[in-house]
């Protein structure tokens, strides 16, 4: 065998031995990483309460509500299947509005509704000029479900 | 407000837009800048260098000295 | 390949190339961000903060494809012991370092405003910060021996075991619930921003591009007489 071909050997099998290091690193990765869950799943595997989580998707249309003293204000997220009653008290992201992606870290309270330490907005992949998404309204043809935004956010 | 002034305000996000933009102007002239220098030095350390050794070439006994007979 | 292997005809290929090559990123980089910053519309729902993307995409881009680049010039100098492979290597490793650096910061200031937050550890942020690493492991390890052989050696594994990163990166918006959205351009479904925007995005990206192999020449050229410098001092030490 040349050399060169038992180096390549070599290298082939430091890959593969990598390779199964790698698994091991997103697996270790993957429990480290701030994930959020959508409201469909906080409703099917409900977490201890006051255990801090994430819940991410939709601010429902229509349930935004902010308290009079404007610093409180409580609203819904959805993933379009369920959704969750959030209750936040600080300051909002530019981007937050009703169909805005959000993410959100807080616990769930024993009446179900989840207690919100912190408000984060997610936006879509989609990028375009604002003259554009006016005419595609005027045409009726801004995307097909009611929320106007990407399934992506959904996720 | 004034069309530069607007352009600056870059719609209330000037503070993140004018940073991010300088800061890559800083990195990209910055390692253009270090890659020209470091180039430089090493070009000129060569020469002296390479310079150092055909004067000792010319300095042994024995050596041919060049066309001219120069001295070194 | 071989043939290039010869310093003197590398540097003889990068003088007559590089004035092309830089003339060709200052066109792009400077036609890219005059269309970035006045031609192209600001965003409909991320306003003018878009214009950061500009910079932070381009960066992201250019961040990954050097670590790609380093590791190929490390399995070539590891199998086939090419010697411009390892100074390609070396020559990379600080402009992806700064480009990753880049992505960070210009993506934490955009993040701020947008999001509402500096930094989140989620698939995307994290598996970036760990390439900035990778690359200030690369730049250590190439500095860290006596023997410049053994940094070649040492660097170009660290390469090589890190490359997992990058398909990391590329698919974490997809495996993991991020805050950060998933991919607009290299998408099976095709982009979706803009031409208005895409237009300037590619073209600045092109002018990164073309500005990493003027940088890339120059260090490799200029490594090359590193080396030849070390050659020439070991070269005296026994000769006194």
């Amino acid at each position: 065998m040349t050399r060169k071909r038992r180096r390549l050997y070599i290298l082939s099998a430091a890959l593969l031995i990598f390779g199964g290091a790698a698994a091991l690193v997103l697996t270790a990765l993957d429990e480290n990483l701030d994930h959020f869950r959508s409201p469909t799943q906080l409703i099917a595997e409900p977490p201890a309460p006051e255990r801090g989580i994430r819940l991410g998707g939709l601010v429902e249309e229509g349930t935004v509500e902010r308290s009079v003293d404007g610093l409180s204000v409580t609203f819904r997220v959805t993933d379009l299947a369920e959704s969750v009653a959030v209750s936040y008290t600080g300051i909002l992201p530019d981007l937050f509005r009703e169909g805005q992606g959000v993410v959100t870290t807080g616990s769930l309270l024993p009446d179900g509704t989840f207690a919100a330490r912190e408000v984060l907005a997610k936006h879509d992949e989609t990028y375009m000029p604002r003259e554009v998404v006016d005419a595609l309204k005027a045409s009726g043809q801004w995307r097909d479900d009611e929320t106007g935004h990407s399934e992506s956010l959904t996720q | 407000m004034t069309e530069i002034a607007a352009f600056f305000d870059m719609g209330g996000y000037a503070a993140f837009v004018w940073p991010s933009l300088g800061l890559t102007l800083v990195i990209m002239l910055g390692l253009l800048l270090q890659t020209l220098r470091q180039l430089r030095v090493r070009q000129r350390r060569l020469a002296d260098l390479e310079a150092q050794g055909a004067q000792r070439f010319r300095r042994q006994p024995g050596a041919q000295t060049s066309t001219t007979g120069r001295q070194s | 390949m071989h043939r290039f292997a010869n310093p003197a005809r590398f540097t003889r290929i990068a003088d007559r190339v590089l004035p092309f090559v830089a003339v060709a990123a200052l066109a792009s980089l400077g036609i890219g961000f005059y269309l970035a910053l006045f031609v192209a519309p600001g965003d409909y729902q991320q306003g003018e903060s878009v214009r950061i993307m500009y910079v932070h995409v381009p960066s992201a881009w250019m961040a990954m494809f050097i670590y790609v680049a380093i590791a190929v010039a490390s399995a070539v100098a590891l199998v086939w012991r090419h010697p411009l492979a390892d100074l390609a290597a070396k020559a990379s490793a600080p402009i992806g370092a700064g480009f990753a650096f880049l992505t960070l910061a210009t993506g934490s200031l955009w993040g701020r405003p947008m999001w509402g937050t500096w930094w989140e550890w989620d698939g995307r942020l994290t598996s970036m910060l760990i390439l900035f690493f990778l690359y200030l492991g690369h730049i250590a390890l190439m500095h860290a021996f006596e023997d410049q052989q053994r940094g070649y050696r040492a660097a170009a594994v660290l390469a090589l075991v890190g490359v997992i990163n990058i398909p990391i990166i590329k698919f974490s918006v997809d495996w993991w619930s991020t805050l950060h959205q998933p991919a607009s351009v290299l998408r099976l479904d095709g982009p979706t921003i803009h031409a208005s925007m895409l237009w300037p995005l590619l073209i600045t990206a092109l002018g990164f591009k073309l500005y990493y192999l003027v940088l890339v020449l120059l260090r490799i050229k200029s490594e090359l007489i590193a080396a030849r410098l070390r050659a020439l001092d070991l070269a005296k030490l026994s000769a006194t």
